[in-house]
C-alpha cells in the first residue's frame, strides 16, 4: 500500500510515534530510555534485501527488564540461502512470522522516542528506514547510537593500535568477556550491545567531558 | 512474543538450587519478571539496615562480598559468586537487611521479584526445604551464608578473618569424585590417581561406599610386595569408609580424621555408609580452608583443574598479600613469594591450556612477560602484558606453526583475563600476531627499535626489554637477551635516546613543592604513582642495566643493588635507588589493597602527614638519578 507524501494522510501509528518526540525530553543517561536493537537480514545489500527479524531490549536506569523485550520475525519475501548458515532463519520455518508492515507498526509502538543503540548502528537503522520508505513513511525520529564509536572511545589513545580498526561485536564481546552463545539472533546480539552500552557509558561518563549527545549519529548515516 | 533472552535466562539458573527443582514452565514465568542490573566494582546493591526491595538477586557474572560492621571495623563475612543468590531471607524474614552487599568486581545480577518466585514455593516441596535449610543453618552461623548455590565445585574461598565462625562451618567438600569399582586393578587405580592428582579413590557398587584407596595402602600393601599391581582393588581397599552427612562442620571432619589416623572422609546421602556417595572430604580441602599460608596455595594451584578454582586462590593470595603488608613483612620477601604464586598460576593456566590444543607444540617455545611482571613487581591484579617467542622454522611453515601458537596464546589469554589480569589495552598480548614472534623475527624486531628510534619505538623498548620467561624453553629466551647486549653494546646512539625518555616525566613534585594531580578524567585531582614516580625509577634502572651489562637482572630494586656493587663510590646513593623502587612499590600495593584496584591513583588528601612526607622522600632520589642520567648520557639532542 502506498500513501501520499502529505502529512495529514500519514497512519494512525505514525502520527502516535511523532506525539513521543513532542515532549522533546532532553536525552539523559541516568533517566532515559535507551532501547539496544540488532536485525537479521537476508544481506547488506539495502534494496534487494529484507529484514528477517528484529530483537531489542529497553534500558532505564541502567536496568535492563526482560519482560520489556522485544522479539518479532517477519514473513519472507525475499528469500537468501546464502545467508541462513548465520541467522538460521528458514523461510517456512515454525517460528510465527508477521508482515513487515505488521513488525513496523508494533515496532513504532515499542521504541516510542527513546535513544537507539546497535552495533554498527547505521546499518540497522537504514534497514529499518527503508521499509519505511517502502510504506511511504518518512526515516526514524530516534536519536541513535552505535556501540562501536563508544568502544573506540574506550582504548587507549595510542600509536600501537591502528585507529580506524572496525571492532566487531565479537571483538568486544571478548574484551570484555560477555558470553557469546546468542551470537547471530537478534535479540542475543541486541542483548550483547546492551551490556556494551552500559559498560562503556559506566566508563567514559567519568570524565568531565563526556556529553552523551557527541554520539548522537548524524542522521545522514542511514 | 517469544523471548529468547527469558529462555536464556532459564537455562543459566536452573543449574542453581533451588531452581534446578522448577518445571520450565516455572522457570520461563520467573524469568520473564527477571532485571538485569550492570554493576561496576566497588558498587553497593543495597546497604546495611535499608529496607528490602521487593526483589532478591542471583549473580550472573561477578562477584558479591556481604560486609557487615563488626566491633567498628568492616569485616567481609561472606563472598558469593556465579550462581549465588543474595538478599532473599530478609524478605521472607520482612527484616531490614543485615549487611553491606558491595560488587567485589564488576557483575551482572538478575533480580527476581518476590512476588512471582512465592507462589511456586507452596507447590514444590523441595524448594521449601532447600530453603529451610538454608535458613536453619543461617540461625547458628547469623551473619554469614545467605543462601549458597551449591553446585560450586571444590570453593577454596573463605573468609580469612571470621575464625570464630570457620570452626562451626559445614565442610564444602569436593563434589567430583573420583571412583572405582573393587574388581579394578591395583594398577589402574595408580593410574587414576595420576591423571586426577588425588592421593585417594573411593571404591563403589552401585553409588554406594564400599572401601577406600589411598597414598598409603600402595605404599603398604603393594610396594612392600604384599600385593601386585595387577590384584584388584578390593584386595588391599581400607573398609568401612568413614561416612558423614553434607552438614558436618569443618572441626568435626578434622577431629575425626585425627581419631582414626585417616586423612580422607566419604560424604552420603545420609550420612551412613548404605547411601549414595555425593563428595568427598580431604584433610588437603581442610588445609586449604583454614589458611592463607603460600605452601598450601602452591599446592592448590598445581592441583587445580578448573580456571574458576585458580580465580578464587588468586584471590587467596591477594588475602595473603594483605597479610604481609599489614605485619610489614620486607618488601623484597612479599615479592618473591607472591610473585613465586602468580607464576605457578600463570604456569598452570599454560599447562592447562597446552592440554586443551588438539595437539603438542610444533618446536619449542616461550611465554615471555614483560612490564612490570617481567621486573617481578607485579603484585596487585594488573595488565597482562606477554608475548610468545617459538623456535625459528622455515618460511613456508612460519605462518602454520604461528597459527598454533596464536590460538594457544587465544585461550591463554582468556583464562590469565578471567582470573584477574585484564586485557593489556595496547594489545601486548601474545594473541596479537605482533607479539607472537619466532626467534628471528623477534631479533629483526628488537634491531629495528634500537636501530631506527623514534618515539614509539622508545616506548616499545621500554616494555619489551624488561622481559621474564614464564614457561618453555628458556635457551629461546636467553638467546634473545644475547642478541640485545649485542645490539645495544656501542649503540651509545640508543642509549642517550632511552636515557631522554627516562627524563620524559619531570620529578613528580610542581614549582611549590605540591604533587603534580590528573587534570581530567576520572582521577582528576588523584596522584598518579605509575607514571610520575615509578616509571622514572624503573626506566632509570633500565637503562643502567643495558649500558653497564647487566644481564638477567630484570627488578628493578635487584639492579640499583647490582650498580652499588659496580660503583662502590656512589655506593649509597644506588641504595637509596633501590630502596626507593620498593618503597614506592610498596606503597602502590598498600593503596591498591584499600581501593580494591591497581593501586596507580592515590588520593592525596587520604594520605597522613607521615605518608606523603615519605613519598617525597622517594621523590627526591627521583630528582637526584634524573640529573645523573642528564649529566651522564649525552641527552641534551634529544629533550
Amino acid at each position: 500500500m502506498l500513501w501520499n507524501f502529505k502529512k495529514k494522510q500519514y497512519p494512525d501509528y505514525w502520527k502516535t510515534y511523532l506525539h513521543h518526540f513532542e515532549k522533546k525530553e532532553k536525552k539523559k543517561l541516568n533517566t532515559s530510555r535507551f532501547v539496544s536493537l540488532d536485525t537479521e537480514t537476508t544481506g547488506f545489500d539495502f534494496y534487494i534485501d529484507r529484514m528477517l527479524s528484529i530483537g531489542a531490549v529497553s534500558i532505564i536506569e541502567n536496568r535492563i527488564t526482560v519482560a520489556d523485550a522485544f522479539e518479532i520475525y517477519l514473513e519472507q519475501s525475499h528469500f537468501n540461502p546464502e545467508t541462513v548458515h548465520i541467522h538460521g532463519i528458514l523461510q517456512h520455518g515454525f517460528k510465527k512470522k508477521i508482515s513487515e508492515e505488521e513488525a513496523i507498526q508494533q515496532f513504532l509502538i515499542y521504541i516510542e522516542d527513546a535513544v537507539l543503540i546497535a552495533h554498527h548502528a547505521a546499518f540497522d537503522i537504514k534497514m529499518i528506514n527503508q521499509a519505511l520508505n517502502r510504506m511511504g513513511l518518512p526515516n526514524l525520529k530516534n536519536k541513535v547510537i552505535d556501540t562501536m564509536d563508544l568502544y573506540a572511545n574506550t582504548r587507549i589513545k595510542s600509536n600501537f593500535i591502528d585507529n580506524r580498526i572496525r571492532y566487531s561485536l565479537d571483538d568486544i564481546a571478548e574484551a570484555y568477556a560477555i558470553n557469546l552463545e546468542d551470537r547471530h539472533t537478534a535479540s542475543g546480539d541486541a542483548l550483547i550491545a546492551a551490556f556494551i552500552f552500559l559498560k562503556t557509558t559506566t566508563i567514559l561518563k567519568k570524565s568531565k567531558t563526556f556529553k552523551l549527545e557527541d554520539y548522537f549519529l548524524k542522521s545522514n548515516r542511514f | 512474543m517469544k523471548n529468547t533472552i527469558a529462555e536464556r535466562i532459564s537455562d543459566f539458573i536452573k543449574n542453581f538450587p533451588p531452581f534446578d527443582q522448577l518445571s520450565k514452565g516455572d522457570l520461563y514465568a520467573i524469568t520473564k519478571e527477571v532485571t538485569i542490573t550492570y554493576l561496576e566494582k566497588d558498587k553497593n546493591v543495597y546497604v546495611e539496615g535499608e529496607v528490602p526491595h521487593d526483589r532478591f538477586y542471583m549473580i550472573h557474572k561477578g562477584a558479591i562480598a556481604l560486609k557487615k560492621v563488626i566491633n567498628s571495623k568492616q569485616e567481609t563475612i561472606d563472598r558469593l559468586d556465579e550462581g549465588d543468590i543474595f538478599g532473599l531471607r530478609p524478605l521472607f524474614a520482612k527484616e531490614n537487611y543485615a549487611t553491606d552487599a558491595v560488587t567485589e568486581e564488576e557483575s551482572i545480577l538478575y533480580s527476581i521479584p518476590l512476588a512471582t518466585f512465592k507462589p511456586l514455593i507452596s507447590q514444590n516441596k523441595d524448594i521449601v526445604d532447600f530453603l529451610i535449610e538454608s535458613f536453619a543453618s543461617n540461625t547458628e552461623n547469623p551473619f554469614s551464608k545467605e543462601l549458597h548455590g551449591t553446585l560450586i565445585d571444590h570453593r577454596l574461598d573463605l573468609v580469612a578473618n571470621d575464625k570464630e565462625l570457620f570452626e562451626l562451618q559445614p565442610v564444602r567438600y569436593t563434589k567430583k569424585v573420583i571412583t572405582a569399582k573393587g574388581e579394578t586393578k591395583i594398577k589402574d587405580i595408580g593410574q587414576l590417581m595420576k591423571r586426577h592428582r588425588i592421593g585417594s579413590i573411593i571404591i563403589e557398587n552401585d553409588h554406594v561406599p564400599v572401601g577406600i584407596v589411598t597414598d598409603a595402602d600402595l605404599r603398604n600393601k603393594v610396594i612392600t610386595g604384599e600385593h601386585t599391581i595387577e590384584d584388584s582393588a578390593s584386595q588391599i581397599m581400607s573398609t568401612p569408609v568413614l561416612c558423614y552427612p553434607k552438614s558436618v562442620s569443618i572441626s568435626q571432619a578434622q577431629l575425626t580424621m585425627m581419631k582414626h589416623h585417616v586423612s580422607h572422609l566419604c560424604v552420603t546421602e545420609d550420612g551412613t555408609p548404605n547411601s549414595k556417595i555425593i563428595g568427598v572430604i580431604s584433610q588437603q580441602d581442610i588445609t586449604v580452608m583454614r589458611g592463607s599460608n603460600p605452601t598450601v596455595l602452591m599446592k592448590a594451584i598445581k592441583r587445580s583443574k578448573s580456571t574458576k578454582e585458580l580465580k578464587h586462590i588468586r584471590k587467596r593470595i591477594m588475602v595473603l598479600l594483605e597479610g604481609f603488608m599489614e605485619q610489614n613483612i620486607p618488601l623484597t620477601q612479599t615479592s618473591k613469594i607472591i610473585f613465586e604464586l602468580n607464576d605457578a598460576t600463570v604456569k598452570r593456566i599454560i599447562e592447562r591450556c597446552i592440554q586443551k590444543m588438539d595437539r603438542q607444540p610444533p618446536v619449542s617455545f616461550a611465554w615471555m612477560s614483560f612490564g612490570s611482571q617481567g621486573r617481578k613487581e607485579q603484585l596487585l591484579h594488573t595488565d597482562q602484558d606477554n608475548g610468545i617467542v617459538f623456535e625459528s622454522v622455515k618460511e613456508n611453515e612460519l605462518e602454520a606453526v604461528r597459527d598454533y601458537f596464536m590460538l594457544l596464546a587465544k585461550k591463554i589469554n582468556k583464562r590469565l583475563n578471567a582470573i584477574g589480569f585484564d586485557f593489556c589495552p595496547a594489545d601486548i598480548m601474545a594473541k596479537n600476531p605482533k607479539w607472537c614472534l619466532g626467534l628471528d623475527e623477534w631479533k629483526q624486531q628488537f634491531n629495528q627499535w634500537t636501530s631506527n628510534t623514534g618515539n614509539d619505538e622508545i616506548l616499545l623498548s621500554s616494555i619489551f626489554f624488561d622481559f621474564d620467561i614464564t614457561y618453555g624453553d628458556a635457551n629461546l629466551t636467553n638467546h634473545l637477551s644475547e642478541h640485545i647486549f649485542e645490539i645495544t653494546k656501542n649503540n651509545h646512539l640508543f642509549l642517550s635516546k632511552l636515557a631522554a625518555s627516562a627524563l620524559r616525566s619531570a620529578s613528580p613534585l610542581g614549582f611549590f613543592r605540591q604533587f603534580l594531580v590528573e587534570q581530567d578524567g576520572a582521577y582528576k585531582d588523584f596522584f598518579d604513582i605509575k607514571k610520575r614516580a615509578i616509571m622514572p625509577i624503573s626506566d632509570a634502572g633500565r637503562l643502567f642495566a643495558l649500558s653497564n651489562h647487566i644481564k638477567n637482572i630484570n627488578n628493578t630494586a635487584e639492579r640499583f643493588e647490582r650498580m652499588a656493587e659496580l660503583f662502590p663510590e656512589d655506593k649509597e646513593f644506588y641504595l637509596s635507588c633501590s630502596y626507593t623502587s620498593k618503597a614506592l612499590l610498596k606503597f602502590r600495593t598498600k593503596q591498591g589493597l584499600l581501593h580494591n584496584d591497581d593501586g596507580r591513583f592515590i588520593e592525596l588528601s587520604a594520605l597522613t602527614k607521615e605518608e606523603k612526607m615519605k613519598l617525597k622522600r622517594c621523590f627526591k632520589t627521583i630528582a637526584k638519578v634524573q640529573e645523573l642520567i642528564k649529566l651522564k648520557y649525552n641527552v641534551n639532542n634529544f629533550m
